[in-house]
């Protein structure tokens, strides 16, 4: 009944935020790649909250796009409003969020599909995943008995793994937003001998517009037009599209506890871990019961779309529950719900068994990026999608996979976290699980990264000259501060700091030392005409650098003494039971999740220092004897 | 966070002789900037740097503190990459002070900017640099994983409770502020109350006197861990060494009647109820010409005023002389404890009694107690005595946490810094990402002490302190 259907470099399944990327990469570094999804009509569907960024995940956005990948570029191009969060609290935590117009960025995503070289996009359900006796991948097929080759291919199967849609007492089995749920996958990934969890997760009802009362709301709006996820954007779309803000209160509370008896949640019909950043309304209500009210933000899902998220009232509750407890709402009163809130559980694949390229560690050629890996969130896929996609032509290449350590991008830190400590709840980036905080920010993913992406091939010409040019104007800048010298004389000088309230100086210093001061930034200098003008972007990283000086060094040595430990590779095929004074869990745990590095070896739970110590020892050993 | 015991780049110390062995002790100081530390606290008498000398050299000269003092005299020799121990540039400084002079003098080395070492890090230094050979290897590792375990459990004991109480609640008031600036930075729009400025500054001074409450019960720690440094003094022959027998009831000092024959200080550990006593004798404090009784008279000196506590022995037969009173004048008052000896050879009667009062007349604002130390009279009074003094001071005080590890207070130290830059940092309106960066250094310091590391640590405070979930 199968066929032979094509012979390709890389099949990617899923055509998620994660399949999007790294069919992307593949194809865009020549690789003749397939793309399989579900359904046509989905490709890169936002399948629950209709927003992209915060917090680090807006961090790896602008990675994704410093390293040349799409997802900076498509939210640019489709977004309701975008907002610059956390501006009070120093440039580290500076992050961008943008509200999007769903179906414009999923059909402005399926044109970038389509119209890309070496890439084939096809609609089919993968059911089997081909393995030869060395475990190696040779590709897939489909249920209507198609078999892809392929040496190379990235699992971004998203929740669908085994899907299964929660309301109330009601359940089946289901993708995301009424989609079908891959079952035989499941089975053949059992059979490949690969480890699954569960895990659960939820979205929201949607609500009509016209049934909302807008004034009993707070309006929320974004920045005006300035701040853009991708480096290569200059102008934007000109549109602040609000949101609004509305409160729970004691009613809705009491509604949702007479109903607790039948949440999926509470009555055990749910079993996977969900997200502790983002429980349901039931479960706030619960754990933090003396709260008087919670927030519900009303989102807009598009432009040409009345159809509003109510982020923040994430609910498995019966339907009827779920209207009544949100017509207890001010504003809401007449609500008409759209689509009902489920909760979604589904298998997940344990990711300590993933290399830090991705690629699965007890088959060859296999890569798996997404929300399969345990994470969430439209980012943290992307930022996998591409990495994996960018991994799976190195491995073709037979060149040393890419990998970005903790201490070069979030990037990093998600994969890294994932693959050495894996995760017992769905995976989401904050900037809390960055310890280089301050050098990883979202104002510099460009110098931080561009010149990687170059060198891989990902980034263009026209992005590889724009950030050489910001670059040199930057440096150029610096040296300039550097090199001259005002002193209590300088007329300008005295003006400045008259003006800025600044004390007056004493001894001459250099224009560099000068921006030290809290309330001196480069563009007063530019205004005085004691420096040129600048590209906006160029003036802020001058100010960022000098001002935050003291602390950037600070945590610049601790790169250095991290790279130490990173760059003490073990060998993959170490048997830890003959390496002596062990201990037993340390053994254990090295043997399963095999490290790359003794750095690496050294963030696994239940690895001591001391168990590092005879690392080190063992593999000076091993050295000297060859 | 990644693990703070292995960094092998940065320079280390320890004390590299047995502990409590009396004579030369050493200080080993290695790696990059050996040279750099040991030059803050060693002076040579020809007034050159060690950094900068040949391999191999020996330099004579002083131990001096950050003021300047001299604290004890000493030979530096340096070996230099790789032609050393440990295959990194050393220093060795050979002092002649007993343990307390050696614990200073490494406590100035690690002020002066080096780590103190781990258990056996020399060793695995020296293995790492190719300084072993490769049969040792095995007997290496042995050697580093037995000494950190023996540490670990070392580190439990110390830890079974008070200190180790202490540093979590002050983790634990910490991770609080920490988890509201985090929850703050990561979940920005969240609706939970924010701490005002003036609500963190309170919590961080809280915490702030915690530590230095701790760091203040240093000394007293280290009474407990090394014992009460104790000091005989008294004019010669007035039976010193004969009461320092009596309690040791060992013959360790050498007894005779010539004047000055008690040349060194000779230290001794003797626990009394649950105390540990250092006992030091030291050759009579007497002005002499004798060149080695000199040195003895001088060395008195600098113990007197590292002791805890002076006990005066006086010659009941001569009563207080003008002698006595000189040195007594020497003494600080509220350390010193007097007692009259040799009380045997008083006649008896109504006589006796009334020297006791005239002599309790003359010390008035002194403890006074009569003992002989050949009849083993008025031991067990002095016994008590000194323990009232503890008492008084609350040293058997159940509920105090002590400091008694160098390491532990080095790591206190270094967490007090970070905190009151964290803290200035809020009082002048630093953003909470720097803030938030020295806060978490004092914690990863306090883990140093506790053995926890921070990992998942804020993380989950966030969420089990805040309603999240927009």
């Amino acid at each position: 009944m199968s066929y032979e259907a094509g012979k390709y470099d890389c099949i990617v399944v899923g055509t998620g935020h994660a399949g999007c990327e790294a069919a992307l990469a593949a194809a865009r570094l020549g690789c003749k790649t397939l793309i399989l999804t579900l359904n046509m009509d989905n490709i890169a569907l936002m399948p629950c909250n209709p927003s992209i960024g915060g917090p680090g995940k807006g961090h790896l956005v602008r990675e994704i796009d410093a390293l040349g990948g799409e997802m900076g570029i498509n939210i640019d191009a489709t977004y309701l409003q975008i907002r610059m969060l956390n501006t009070g609290k120093g440039p580290a935590v500076y992050a961008l969020r943008a509200q999007i117009d769903k179906k414009a960025y999923q059909q402005r995503m399926t044109l970038v599909l389509q119209n890309q070289k070496n890439l084939h996009l096809h609609q089919a359900m993968v059911e089997k995943i081909l393995v030869d006796e060395h475990k190696n991948v040779r590709g897939i097929e489909t249920e209507t008995g198609a078999i892809y080759y392929a040496p190379t291919v990235i699992l971004c199967t998203g929740t669908y793994l085994k899907g299964e849609i929660i309301i109330g007492e009601i359940s089946y089995p289901g993708g995301p937003n009424g989609q079908r749920a891959a079952e035989k996958l499941v089975d053949n990934l059992k059979e490949l001998g690969l480890q699954l969890g569960r895990f659960k997760t939820g979205t929201p009802a949607r609500v009509h517009k016209q049934s909302l009362d807008l004034d009993q709301f707070i309006i929320q709006e974004g920045d005006p037009d300035g701040n853009f996820f991708s480096f290569l954007t200059e102008k934007g779309r000109g549109l602040n599209e609000p949101c609004y803000l509305g409160y729970t209160n004691e009613h809705t509370h009491q509604l949702i506890r007479d109903n607790l008896h039948r949440s999926p949640l509470y009555s055990g019909k749910i079993k996977g871990a969900g997200p502790r950043y983002c429980p349901s309304i039931e479960s706030k209500i619960v754990l933090f019961a003396d709260k008087e009210q919670h927030q519900v933000f009303v989102e807009p899902e598009g432009l040409n779309s009345m159809e509003m998220y109510l982020q923040g009232a994430s609910s498995s509750l019966p339907e009827e529950v779920q209207i009544s407890f949100l017509r207890t709402i001010k504003g809401m009163e007449n609500v008409q719900v759209l689509r009902t809130g489920y909760a979604i559980e589904y298998d997940y694949l344990v990711p300590t068994q993933l290399k830090p390229s991705l690629e699965v560690k007890s088959i060859g050629g296999l890569f798996c990026a997404g929300q399969i890996n345990g994470t969430s969130g439209y980012e943290e896929a992307a930022a996998q999608g591409l990495m994996a996609g960018i991994n799976a032509v190195m491995k073709l290449r037979g060149k040393e996979p890419f990998i970005l350590k903790r201490s070069e991008a979030y990037i990093g830190v998600l994969i890294d976290d994932l693959v050495t400590k894996g995760t017992d709840e769905p995976y989401r980036i904050m900037t809390s699980r960055a310890e280089y905080r301050l050098l990883l920010r979202q104002d510099n993913a460009d110098l931080r990264l561009t010149e990687k992406g170059w060198a891989i091939g990902l980034v263009t010409p026209e992005r590889y000259a724009r950030f050489k040019a910001k670059k040199e104007a930057l440096d150029q800048a610096l040296t300039m501060l550097k090199e001259t010298v005002v002193t209590p004389g300088t007329e300008k000088v005295v003006r400045l700091l008259e003006a800025k309230g600044s004390a007056p100086l004493r001894q001459g210093i250099s224009l560099y030392n000068l921006l030290k001061r809290p309330e001196l930034c480069y563009s007063d200098l530019v205004e005085l005409g004691l420096a040129e003008t600048v590209a906006h972007d160029v003036g802020r990283q001058i100010d960022i650098h000098i001002k935050y000086e003291g602390y950037i060094a600070k945590q610049l040595a601790q790169v250095e003494r991290f790279n130490k430990l990173e760059s003490k590779l073990l060998p993959p095929d170490l048997d830890y039971s003959q390496i002596r004074n062990l201990s037993v869990e340390a053994r254990q745990k090295l043997s399963e999740i095999r490290p790359v590095s003794v750095g690496q070896a050294g963030r696994i739970s239940g690895v001591s220092p001391a168990d590092l110590s005879v690392l080190l020892v063992y593999l000076e050993k091993a050295y000297r004897k060859n | 966070m990644t693990h703070a015991s292995l960094k092998y780049d940065d320079t280390i110390a320890a004390i590299a002789t047995a502990y409590g062995a009396a004579g030369i002790g050493i200080i080993r100081i290695s790696g990059p900037d050996a040279a750099l530390i040991a030059d803050q606290v060693f002076f040579s008498k020809k007034g050159h740097k060690l950094k900068g000398q040949e391999t191999y050299r020996v330099s004579y000269g002083l131990i001096k503190d950050e003021k300047g003092q001299a604290i004890d005299e000493a030979l530096a020799l340096n070996m230099w990459a790789p032609h050393s121990f440990t295959g990194e540039d050393v220093v060795e400084l050979q002092c002649h002070g007993g343990a307390v002079v050696l614990k200073k003098v490494l406590d100035l080395v690690l002020a002066a900017g080096a780590r103190l070492a781990e258990p056996g890090e020399f060793s695995k230094r020296a293995f790492l640099n190719g300084r072993l050979d490769l049969s040792q290897a095995e007997a290496i590792m042995d050697l580093v994983n037995a000494k950190t375990e023996t540490a670990l459990t070392a580190a439990a004991n110390t830890l079974q409770g008070l200190l180790a109480r202490e540093i979590r609640q002050c983790r634990q008031e910490l991770l609080e502020v920490i988890a509201y600036l985090e929850a703050d930075i990561d979940f920005p729009e969240e609706d939970f109350e924010r701490l005002h400025q003036g609500e963190i500054l309170t919590r961080l001074e809280k915490t702030r006197e915690r530590i230095q409450q701790l760091l203040q019960t240093f000394s007293s720690g280290r009474i407990v861990r090394e014992g009460l440094k104790t000091v005989l003094i008294g004019k010669p022959n007035v039976g010193k060494s004969s009461l320092l027998n009596t309690i040791l009831k060992t013959q360790r000092a050498i007894v005779t009647d010539v004047p000055g024959t008690t040349r060194d200080t000779i230290e001794e550990y003797y626990n009394l109820g649950g105390i540990p006593l250092v006992l030091i004798d030291t050759a009579g404090i007497r002005q002499t010409e004798d060149v080695v009784e000199k040195i003895g008279v001088e060395k008195t000196k600098d113990v007197i005023k590292e002791a805890d506590l002076l006990l005066y022995l006086l010659d009941s037969t001569t009563g207080l002389t003008g002698e006595d009173r000189e040195y007594l004048k020497e003494l600080p008052k509220e350390k010193t404890m007097i007692l009259a000896n040799k009380v045997d050879l008083l006649a008896g009667g109504e006589n006796a009694e009334k020297y006791e009062e005239d002599l309790a007349r003359q010390l008035r604002g002194y403890r006074l107690l009569f003992i002989s130390a050949t009849e083993q009279i008025g031991i067990e009074e002095l016994e008590k005595a000194i323990k009232d003094q503890f008492f008084v001071h609350g040293w058997e005080n159940k509920d105090q946490a002590f400091l008694t590890n160098i390491r532990h207070k080095r790591a206190l130290d270094q967490a007090l810094k970070a905190l009151e830059s964290g803290r200035q940092g809020v009082l002048e309106g630093t953003p909470s990402d720097l803030v938030s960066v020295d806060l978490q250094n004092c914690l990863e310091y306090l883990g140093e002490i506790t053995g926890e590391t921070l990992d998942e640590e804020i993380i989950d405070q966030i969420f089990a302190r805040f309603c999240l979930g927009k």
